[in-house]
């Protein structure tokens, strides 16, 4: 029974039934208005459901060959201060009048599923331990980009403090706007992946995902979520928010 | 058996190989596939001070462009590929695309905008061979270039030759806009001499089509 505590946050299983759902048909719809150019070669995949299990079965194996692709020992670009993008630019699903509001008196970064230590951690102790600053490029999959600084705790660190089962298959985290993710652990073990406090050499500002969010500098932006509020070590496929309505899952650069 | 009914028709000449025909299909598809859910990636952050209207993207929303994008893209080189192969060992390559010299493309080119160049069927003029050489490697400059803005971190020095990111997503979508523009001259080519488009389909035509200079 992994996880269960932290099951408030995420969305009931009729709520995300129905999204995906939803998201569904709008990948089905995708398909359909492609039936007239499947004819143009000839094919005969009509069906829209069809269409559908193709989309999703090319996107299962690309992220086969990401995964091979990805090195643990192959860095992102790194930049100097000067190139830093100002103002960074604020991205979510939702407008930054919702960013939500974190009591930070009381927070607690949640831990669970295939770890020895599951205490809560609060933010000071997570600062007392080894920290590491980068300035790398954050790619969107809207195709903009931007340069930032963050400082925080390697995840790497962090899971072998926790004694995390570290031959598990994915790192999973839940935050405070319902937005959820999850990554592969050889990319969860990457030297440049970090559990981000700072932001510019500040504490995380709400824009930017505070108190805690992960920086992940060799995937795309919406696999570094903000506002997390718990993590978890697993080897069920845990998905996303964007992932489950279609975006690729693996989504490394 | 059916000898009676009419003599054999004339002797018709191979003008376009299998592997040529099969590949510029499925090419068709791939592209179109390609061309149209870029287009709505593009739209999702425009470089330019334009977006491509919806009906001409695909996928219906950013997720699915992106899914559909790179599920084809496999499609694409792979056709790319056995058309590369094919066209080294059995000679269409270096028999009818690198047998073309500048002075040859200058002759032909003059004489076409001239309307004089005639079309032989079998047979690609200087200006056709330039083109063909011309989209091939516009072809290979946005696979390396998808490949720039597809792999970032993995193939950073590819992405460091493009000039970074941002460089390398402009000069993917420039290599799409010259791979676009050949494909409108194509087309109105195939409309100005619309006897070459079964070939492409059959493989074969008639060895002598009337009127040579007429169809320019």
């Amino acid at each position: 029974m992994p996880d269960r505590k932290t099951t408030k946050l995420v969305l009931e299983p009729a709520q995300r039934t129905a999204l995906v759902n939803t998201q569904r048909r709008l990948l089905l719809r995708g398909g359909l208005s492609l039936g007239g150019l499947a004819m143009l070669s000839g094919c005969n995949l009509q069906d829209g459901d069809t269409f559908d299990k193709v989309l999703w079965a090319m996107s299962r194996w690309n992220d086969k060959v990401q995964a091979w692709l990805f090195s643990q020992d192959k860095l992102a670009p790194t930049y100097s201060a000067g190139d830093i993008t100002k103002p960074f630019p604020f991205n979510a699903f939702y407008p930054e009048y919702n960013v939500p509001e974190i009591d930070l008196s009381d927070y607690q970064l949640e831990v669970s599923g295939m770890v020895a230590d599951k205490k809560p951690w609060t933010l000071e102790n997570l600062r007392r331990l080894p920290q590491a600053s980068q300035i790398t490029r954050l790619i969107c999959i809207e195709g903009w980009s931007a340069i930032g600084q963050w400082g925080g705790v390697p995840l790497k660190t962090f899971l072998q403090h926790i004694g995390a089962d570290l031959s598990a298959r994915y790192v999973g985290f839940k935050c405070a706007d319902r937005y959820y993710s999850s990554i592969d652990m050889a990319t969860a073990l990457h030297p440049q992946t970090i559990l981000a406090l700072d932001f510019g050499g500040e504490a995380l500002p709400p824009d930017f995902g505070n108190p805690l969010r992960l920086r992940v500098p060799t995937k795309l932006g919406f696999k570094n979520p903000k506002h997390i509020m718990a993590m978890f070590v697993t080897n069920s496929y845990p998905g996303g928010y964007w992932e489950d309505q279609g975006y690729n899952w693996f989504s490394g650069i | 058996m059916n000898t009676s009914r009419s003599p054999h028709p004339p002797a018709r000449v191979r003008v376009h190989t299998l592997p040529v025909r099969l590949t510029h299909w499925l090419n068709v598809y791939a592209m179109a596939c390609m061309f149209m859910s870029g287009w709505a990636i593009y739209n999702a952050s425009p470089i330019f001070a334009f977006t491509f209207p919806e009906w001409a993207t695909l996928g219906g929303w950013l997720g699915a462009a992106t899914i559909w994008h790179f599920a084809v893209m496999w499609l694409l080189v792979a056709n790319g590929l056995v058309y590369l192969l094919a066209g080294i060992f059995n000679g269409h390559l270096r028999r009818d695309l690198l047998s073309v010299s500048v002075a040859d493309v200058r002759q032909d080119l003059a004489a076409a905008l001239r309307m004089r160049l005639g079309h032989r069927i079998g047979h690609y003029n200087a200006v056709q061979k330039a083109m063909y050489l011309g989209v091939l490697l516009l072809g290979l400059l946005l696979v390396l270039s998808g490949l720039a803005i597809w792999k970032p971190v993995q193939l950073q020095a590819l992405t460091a030759l493009f000039g970074g990111f941002a460089a390398a997503r402009v000069v993917h979508f420039l290599a799409m806009a010259g791979i676009g523009l050949f494909v409108v001259v194509h087309l109105l080519m195939v409309l100005l001499v619309p006897r070459t488009l079964p070939p492409m389909i059959t493989g074969r035509a008639a060895p002598h089509p009337v009127g040579e200079r007429q169809d320019a």
